[in-house]
C-alpha cells in the first residue's frame, strides 16, 4: 500500500492524482511550462528540479541473433516534493526507475526507488548521465556532439539484465509547438522532445541465457508540473517506425466522459516535424484481453487521414504488464494496413 | 447410577460450603498467580518480538561496521551503485530529563517489505513524512506518555514498540544529528548476476536473529518471574491438597455406603473425578480472571522493572490471549489431578467393609515422616552438588528448588524432633499431653506449615537480596557520582565554549565521552576517561592490577564493567578487542549496577584518536558542594542549554534510586501475595483438623479441662507452630538469599553483591506469621470454645 501511494506521488496519471489530493494537478510553488520554449542544451538534457515531474524514457524494438523479436524499456522518473534541490537525506527530489524486457511469451519488469541528494539516483547534464542504483543511461557522444547522440544503457532486475549501446542517426525532434506539448483543452502542457532515431546493439541477459540483439530505440524527454487535467483517466501513447525511416508519435488522453484528446507528431526521416492538433489522430481500440485482472485493449486502429495512415496494431506480447508500484501496459507492437512496421505502445489508467 | 452417585457426592459440599470455598479458593489462587505471571511474560516477549519485527530484525540480515560505528554514507551509495539491494537505517535516541524516545529512521524508498511493517500502510501524508519537519509514527501509548520536547508531529500507528518512533531517515538524521546510517538492511533477494555481498564490502553481515538482544538479556528476569509463579502455584496446590484430603476423609462413610449399595468402584472413581474436574474447571476460570487482573495490575511495575534493569520497553498494558487462558486451565486441571491422586488412590484401595476411620489418615501420614526426612537430606545433597558443579541460570534455580523443597520436607521432621525433646523435658501432664498432641497433629498440618515455610523463606531471601542490592547500590552511587555537577551542551561548539567558561570557575572540568561499539559480539559502550584524582580516588574498582590507573591513562590498558567480565568469564590481563585495530589488556573491573550491557573505559586521548567523530558534549564539573547550585544557575543563565542538561549530583541520585525502587516493586508485590496464600493454607488445614479432632479433645474435656482452656491451648499451639516454622525459615531464607546473590544474580545480571542481613525485617516477618497463625486458628478455637457439651459427649456414645 505504501509503495502504491508512493507511486501516486511519482506518477503523472490523472485518475490517480485525483485520489491524492489533486497533487498532480496543482503546481504550488513549482514552475509551469510556458509556450514558445527556448531549450538550452546540454543543460536541458539534465534535470529540472523546479518542475514537479520529469522523465527520461527509452523504448527499444529489438531483434535477437536467435531470430526472435524483443522489446526493452528503461525509464527514470523524477518527482519533486518541493521545487528545490539540496544535498543529504532531506533533498525533496525522489526518483523511480523502471526497466523491462518483453519477448513473445514473457515480460520481465523491475523497479527501483531512491531519493536524490545522496548520490543513489539522479541526473547530470554535463557529462550526461541519468542513474538509479546500478542502472544508468550514460552519454558516450563524441566531444562537441549532442550528448544524446550516443548513449550506453544498463539495467538489472531480479531475473534479467541488459546492456546496450545506442547511436543516433538523426536529430532531436520537438513535439507540439517547438517542444511545448499541450495535453488538454484546458491548456495543461509539458515540455516534450525526443530522440527517435537510435540504432541499438546490445545483450539481453534473460533466464534462458544471454541474447545478442540489434534494433532501434526512441528516447522521450518530458517535464512538467501539472501534466494532466483532472478529468483525464489515462493515456494511450504510440511510437511508430515506418519502412521509409519516417516516425510517428501519437497519443490519446481519455476523458472521463469517453471523449479523447489526441495529439501527434509526424517525423520525416530527416527529422523535420509536423505537429497535429486534437482530433487529427484517431485511435480506436479493437480487441481487448484480460491483463493482470484488468481489461486492456491490445489491438488498435490508428488513423491519421492527413498522411493517409490507417493501420492496425498488434502487441508482440499482449501481457506486457509493468507490475510496478504504479502499474501500466508497455510493450513492442507490430502494425499492418496502409503502412507496415514496428513500434511501442504505452497504456495507462486501465483499472 | 452415576448421576445418583454424583448427587450424593455433591451433597457433601452443600453441607460444607466453607470447605468448598477453600478448595475453590486454593485452585483459583494457584491458577491466578501462575497464569498471571505467564501472562506478564507472554506480553513482554510479544513486545520484544514486535520491536524486532518493526525493522525486520527477525527476518532481514544486516550490514554493519565491525566496530559498531555508523556505516559511512559513501559505503552505502557504493553498494547501491554496485546493484545490491540494501537499505539504510539511522537508529538513535532523543532524551530529556524524564523521557526518552528511540528513533528508527528508515528509507521507505529502498526498505524491503519486511522492514516497513504494518505502520506504513494506509493514508499516511507522504509528502509530510518525507519533508521537514517530518512525522513520527508512534503507538498510542507512547503518544500519551511523557516525551522529550521539540518533536515533529506524532502520528499514532499500530505495531510500533513502546517508547519508539518510526520515521523517515531524513527526520531521524535531523533528530539524532547523525547522517551516516547506523546499519544497512539487506533484502532477501538480490538481483541476478552479482557477486556475493561479502566480496563487495568490508562491512560485517549478520544474519537475522532468532531472538533479539533484548530478549536474551531479559530472559533471566522472566525466568525469575516464572520461578515465583511456580512457587505460588505450589503453595496454592498445598491448599487444594488439604481441602481435597479432608473432603475425602469426611466422606469415607458415604463412599462405603455407596459401595455397599452396589455402586461399582469404577463408577465411584469416575464420579469423584467428574466432581473434582468440574470444580477445577470452574475455579480455574475464576483463577484465570483473577490472574488476568493480577497481571494487569502488575504490568506497569514489570514495565518499569524491565526499563530500569534492561532498558527494554514493554507496554504497561495487557492484551488477552485465548491460548494463554486455555493453557492456564490445563495447568489447573493437572494441578488438581496431582493434588487428588493420593486421595483417589486411597479410595480405590479402601476395603469395602472396614470401618470408616478418619483417624487412620493422620496416623498413616505420620509414618511418612521418616521417609520425608531422608528425601530432604537427599535434596540438600543434590542442591550442594548442583551448586558445586552446575552452570548457568537454570542450575541456579535448580539449587533454589532443591533447597526449598528439601527444607519443606525437613520441616515436619524438625518439628517432631523438637516437640519430642520438649515433651521429655516437661513434667506437667497437661503440658506433656499438649506436646504429644501437637506432635500428633504435625502430619495433618505439615503441608500448610510447609507452605508457610516456603513463603517465609522466599520472603526473607528476596528481601535480603533486594536490601543487599539497595545498600550496595547506594554506596556505589555515592562513589560513582563523585562530581558535583553534570553538564551537557547542545553541540560540540557550545561544549567548547562551556568548558572554557567553566575552567576558571571550578576545580576541574572532566569530559564525559562515549560511543556505541560491539564488545565481544554484543552491543556495548566505550567511554573515554580523563586522568584525574576524581576517578583515581573514587571510581569503584572490584579488582585491578596495581598500576591500573597509570596504564589506563597511558592508553595501554582498559577497564571493563563487571557484567562483561563475568559474562565472558574474562581475567585481568586478558586482551579484549575494542575496535578492529585495537586490542588492549584488561587492567581492572568496576561495578556498574543497573546497566545490562558490556562497557569498557579507555584513556581519553586514546578515545579521541580512535573515535574522532564521537561528539564531546558532556562534562563532569568539580566544585565545592555548596557552590554547585549557584554554578548550575549561572550556566543556565549564561548559556542557552536546556534545563535537563545541567544536573547536580543529588538530582541524578534521586532519579537512579527511583529507577531502583521501581525495579523491585513487582518482587515486593509477589512476595505479599505468596505470604497471603500461605496464611490461607494454614487456615484451611486448621479448619480441617478442628473438625477431626473432637475425639482427641473430648476425653481431655471429660477429665476436667474447660473448653476455654482447650480453645486457648489450640490457639497457643498454632502460634507455637508458626513461630517454630519461622525459626526454620530463617536459615532457609538466608541460604536462599545467598544463592540469589551469589549465583542467580551473577547469571542473570552479571553482578555479584555482598550480602547484608536485616534482622528488623525478620522480626516483622515473625509478627506477620504469628498474626497469620492467630487469624487462622481463632476461628477453629472459637468453634471449639462454643462446642456444646452434648457434641463432646457424643464422641463417647457414637463410635462410627
Amino acid at each position: 500500500m505504501f509503495r502504491f501511494l508512493l507511486a501516486l506521488l511519482l506518477s503523472a496519471s490523472p485518475a490517480l492524482s485525483q485520489g491524492f489530493a489533486g497533487l498532480g494537478t496543482t503546481a504550488e510553488g513549482f514552475a509551469v511550462p510556458q509556450p514558445d520554449p527556448v531549450f538550452d542544451f546540454p543543460s536541458d538534457h539534465g534535470p529540472h528540479p523546479a518542475y514537479r515531474i520529469e522523465w527520461w524514457y527509452l523504448t527499444a524494438t529489438l531483434s535477437g541473433a536467435d531470430g526472435r523479436d524483443y522489446g526493452a524499456q528503461w525509464t527514470l522518473f523524477r518527482s519533486a516534493l518541493a521545487p528545490e534541490t539540496s544535498q543529504g537525506w532531506e533533498a525533496p527530489q525522489l526518483f523511480m526507475g523502471h526497466a523491462a524486457v518483453t519477448t513473445a511469451d514473457a515480460h520481465y519488469s523491475a523497479e527501483r526507488l531512491a531519493r536524490g541528494g545522496i548520490g543513489q539516483a539522479g541526473a547530470t547534464a554535463e557529462p550526461f548521465e541519468a542513474w538509479i542504483d546500478d542502472w544508468a543511461m550514460t552519454s558516450t557522444a563524441a566531444e562537441g556532439a549532442d550528448a544524446y547522440s550516443a548513449l550506453s544503457l544498463t539495467a538489472r532486475g531480479d531475473v534479467f539484465s541488459y546492456a546496450m549501446e545506442l547511436q543516433a542517426t538523426g536529430p532531436l525532434v520537438f513535439h507540439g509547438q517547438d517542444g511545448y506539448s499541450v495535453k488538454s483543452a484546458e491548456g495543461q502542457a509539458s515540455y516534450y522532445y525526443s530522440q527517435p532515431f537510435y540504432e541499438v546493439t546490445g545483450i539481453l541477459d534473460l533466464p534462458d541465457g544471454p541474447v545478442e540483439v540489434t534494433g532501434t530505440a526512441w528516447l522521450d524527454r518530458e517535464w512538467s508540473s501539472q501534466p494532466l487535467s483532472e478529468t483525464q483517466e489515462g493515456w494511450d501513447w504510440f511510437s511508430l517506425q515506418f519502412a521509409d525511416g519516417a516516425r510517428l508519435m501519437g497519443f490519446g488522453l481519455r476523458e472521463t466522459g469517453g471523449s479523447v484528446y489526441t495529439s501527434a507528431t509526424w517525423i520525416e526521416p530527416d527529422g523535420a516535424t509536423v505537429a497535429y492538433p486534437d482530433g487529427a489522430l484517431r485511435l480506436t481500440p479493437l480487441a481487448s484481453v484480460d491483463v493482470a485482472g484488468r481489461t486492456v485493449p491490445v489491438e488498435w486502429r490508428v488513423e491519421l487521414p492527413d498522411r493517409e495512415l490507417d493501420i492496425t496494431t498488434r502487441a508482440l506480447n499482449p501481457q506486457s504488464w509493468m507490475d510496478t508500484s504504479f502499474a501500466y501496459w508497455e510493450g513492442p507492437i507490430f502494425f499492418t494496413g496502409s503502412h507496415d512496421g514496428r513500434g511501442y505502445l504505452e497504456m495507462t489508467g486501465y483499472e | 447410577m452415576l448421576y445418583s452417585a454424583l448427587q450424593s457426592l455433591f451433597s457433601h459440599w452443600r453441607r460444607q460450603p466453607g470447605q468448598l470455598a477453600m478448595l475453590v479458593l486454593g485452585l483459583a489462587l494457584a491458577t491466578a498467580l501462575w497464569s498471571g505471571v505467564q501472562a506478564i511474560n507472554a506480553e513482554a516477549r510479544a513486545s520484544y518480538d514486535r520491536a524486532a519485527q518493526t525493522l525486520g530484525q527477525d527476518s532481514l540480515p544486516r550490514l554493519s561496521r565491525a566496530d559498531g560505528q555508523p556505516v559511512p554514507l559513501s559505503d552505502y551509495i557504493a553498494l547501491r551503485r554496485a546493484g545490491y539491494l540494501v537499505s539504510p537505517v539511522i537508529a538513535g535516541e532523543v532524551r530529556s530529563t524524564n523521557a526518552r524516545l528511540r528513533i528508527q529512521g528508515i528509507d521507505p524508498l529502498t526498505a524491503p517489505e519486511a522492514a516497513q511493517g504494518p505502520a506504513l500502510d494506509g493514508g499516511l501524508d507522504l509528502a509530510a513524512f518525507f519533508t521537514a519537519p517530518g512525522l513520527l509514527l508512534v503507538s498510542p501509548g507512547t503518544a500519551a506518555g511523557p516525551l522529550p520536547p521539540d518533536l515533529p508531529r506524532l502520528v499514532e500507528a499500530d505495531g510500533i514498540p513502546p517508547n519508539a518512533a518510526l520515521t523517515d531517515i531524513s527526520t531521524a538524521a535531523r533528530l539524532t544529528g547523525q547522517t551516516d546510517p547506523s546499519f544497512l538492511l539487506v533484502a532477501p533477494e538480490q538481483p541476478r548476476g552479482l557477486p556475493p555481498l561479502s566480496e563487495a564490502t568490508d562491512l560485517v553481515l549478520s544474519q537475522p536473529q532468532e531472538t533479539s538482544d533484548i530478549a536474551r538479556l531479559t530472559d533471566s528476569f522472566h525466568l525469575n518471574l516464572t520461578a515465583f509463579g511456580l512457587l505460588s502455584f505450589a503453595v496454592g496446590l498445598f491448599i487444594v491438597h488439604a481441602a481435597i484430603g479432608l473432603a475425602f476423609e469426611q466422606r469415607r462413610a458415604s463412599f462405603r455406603t455407596l459401595r455397599a449399595l452396589g455402586l461399582p468402584l469404577r463408577s465411584l472413581l469416575t464420579a469423584l473425578a467428574l466432581e473434582i474436574s468440574t470444580i477445577a474447571v470452574l475455579s480455574g476460570l475464576a483463577g484465570i480472571a483473577l490472574g488476568y487482573a493480577i497481571a494487569a495490575a502488575l504490568m506497569p511495575g514489570v514495565a518499569g522493572t524491565l526499563r530500569g534493569l534492561y532498558g527494554a520497553t514493554v507496554p504497561g498494558t495487557l492484551s488477552f490471549d485465548p491460548v494463554w487462558a486455555i493453557s492456564a486451565l490445563v495447568i489447573t486441571l493437572l494441578g488438581a489431578a496431582a493434588a487428588t491422586a493420593q486421595a483417589m488412590l486411597r479410595t480405590a484401595r479402601m476395603p469395602l467393609l472396614s470401618p470408616a476411620q478418619p483417624r487412620a489418615w493422620a496416623q498413616a501420614a505420620g509414618r511418612t515422616i521418616r521417609s520425608q526426612g531422608i528425601a530432604a537430606l537427599v535434596l540438600f545433597i543434590a542442591s550442594g552438588l548442583i551448586l558445586q558443579f552446575g552452570h548457568g541460570l537454570v542450575a541456579g534455580f535448580a539449587v533454589l528448588a532443591t533447597l526449598l523443597v528439601g527444607a519443606a520436607l525437613m520441616l515436619p521432621v524438625f518439628l517432631t524432633v523438637l516437640l519430642n525433646r520438649v515433651e521429655k523435658l516437661t513434667r506437667a501432664p497437661f503440658l506433656q499431653w499438649v506436646m504429644a498432641d501437637t506432635r500428633q497433629q504435625i502430619p495433618g498440618l505439615s503441608l500448610a506449615l510447609m507452605a508457610l515455610l516456603l513463603a517465609l523463606a522466599a520472603n526473607i531471601g528476596v528481601s535480603t537480596m533486594v536490601g543487599s542490592f539497595r545498600g550496595t547500590f547506594l554506596g556505589w552511587l555515592d562513589q560513582r557520582l563523585a562530581a558535583e555537577l553534570y553538564v551537557g551542551a547542545r553541540d560540540e561548539e557550545q561544549a567548547i565554549a562551556l568548558a572554557e567558561w567553566l575552567a576558571p570557575r571550578s576545580e576541574a572540568v572532566l569530559p564525559i565521552i562515549s560511543t556505541d561499539v560491539r564488545l565481544l559480539d554484543l552491543p556495548g559502550e566505550v567511554f573515554g576517561m580523563a586522568d584525574h584524582a576524581t576517578y583515581r580516588d573514587n571510581w569503584p574498582l572490584l579488582s585491578a592490577t596495581p598500576d591500573a590507573w597509570d596504564r589506563l591513562f597511558a592508553g595501554e590498558a582498559v577497564l571493563i564493567n563487571e557484567q562483561l567480565f563475568r559474562r565472558e568469564a574474562l581475567a585481568l590481563g586478558q586482551e579484549i578487542v575494542i575496535t578492529d585495530d585495537l586490542t588492549l589488556p584488561i587492567a581492572g573491573v568496576y561495578s556498574d549496577y543497573g546497566n545490562p550491557s558490556g562497557q569498557a573505559i579507555i584513556g581519553f586521548d586514546l578515545f579521541r584518536a580512535l573515535f574522532p567523530d564521537a561528539p564531546l558534549t558532556r562534562f563532569a564539573v568539580r566544585v565545592p558542594t555548596e557552590d554547585a547550585p549557584d554554578l548550575a544557575s549561572a550556566i543556565r543563565e549564561t548559556f542557552d542549554v536546556p534545563t535537563e542538561l545541567v544536573r547536580n549530583q543529588a538530582q541524578i541520585k534521586r532519579f537512579s534510586i527511583e529507577v531502583f525502587e521501581q525495579t523491585f516493586r513487582v518482587t515486593g508485590a509477589l512476595n505479599v501475595l505468596t505470604l497471603g496464600v500461605a496464611g490461607l493454607a494454614l487456615l484451611t488445614s486448621l479448619l480441617t483438623l478442628a473438625s477431626l479432632r473432637l475425639p482427641q479433645l473430648a476425653p481431655v474435656w471429660a477429665i476436667g479441662t474447660p473448653r476455654k482452656v482447650l480453645a486457648r491451648t489450640e490457639l497457643a499451639r498454632s502460634i507455637l507452630l508458626a513461630a517454630l516454622t519461622w525459626a526454620l525459615s530463617l536459615p532457609v531464607g538466608l541460604a536462599l538469599a545467598w544463592v540469589l546473590l551469589a549465583v542467580v544474580n551473577v547469571e542473570a545480571f552479571g553482578w555479584r553483591l555482598p550480602m547484608q542481613v536485616f534482622p528488623a525485617d525478620w522480626v516483622k516477618l515473625l509478627g506477620l506469621s504469628l498474626v497469620a497463625a492467630v487469624l487462622a486458628a481463632s476461628l477453629p478455637s472459637l468453634r471449639l470454645a462454643r462446642t456444646p457439651p452434648a457434641r463432646l459427649l457424643q464422641v463417647f456414645s457414637q463410635e462410627r
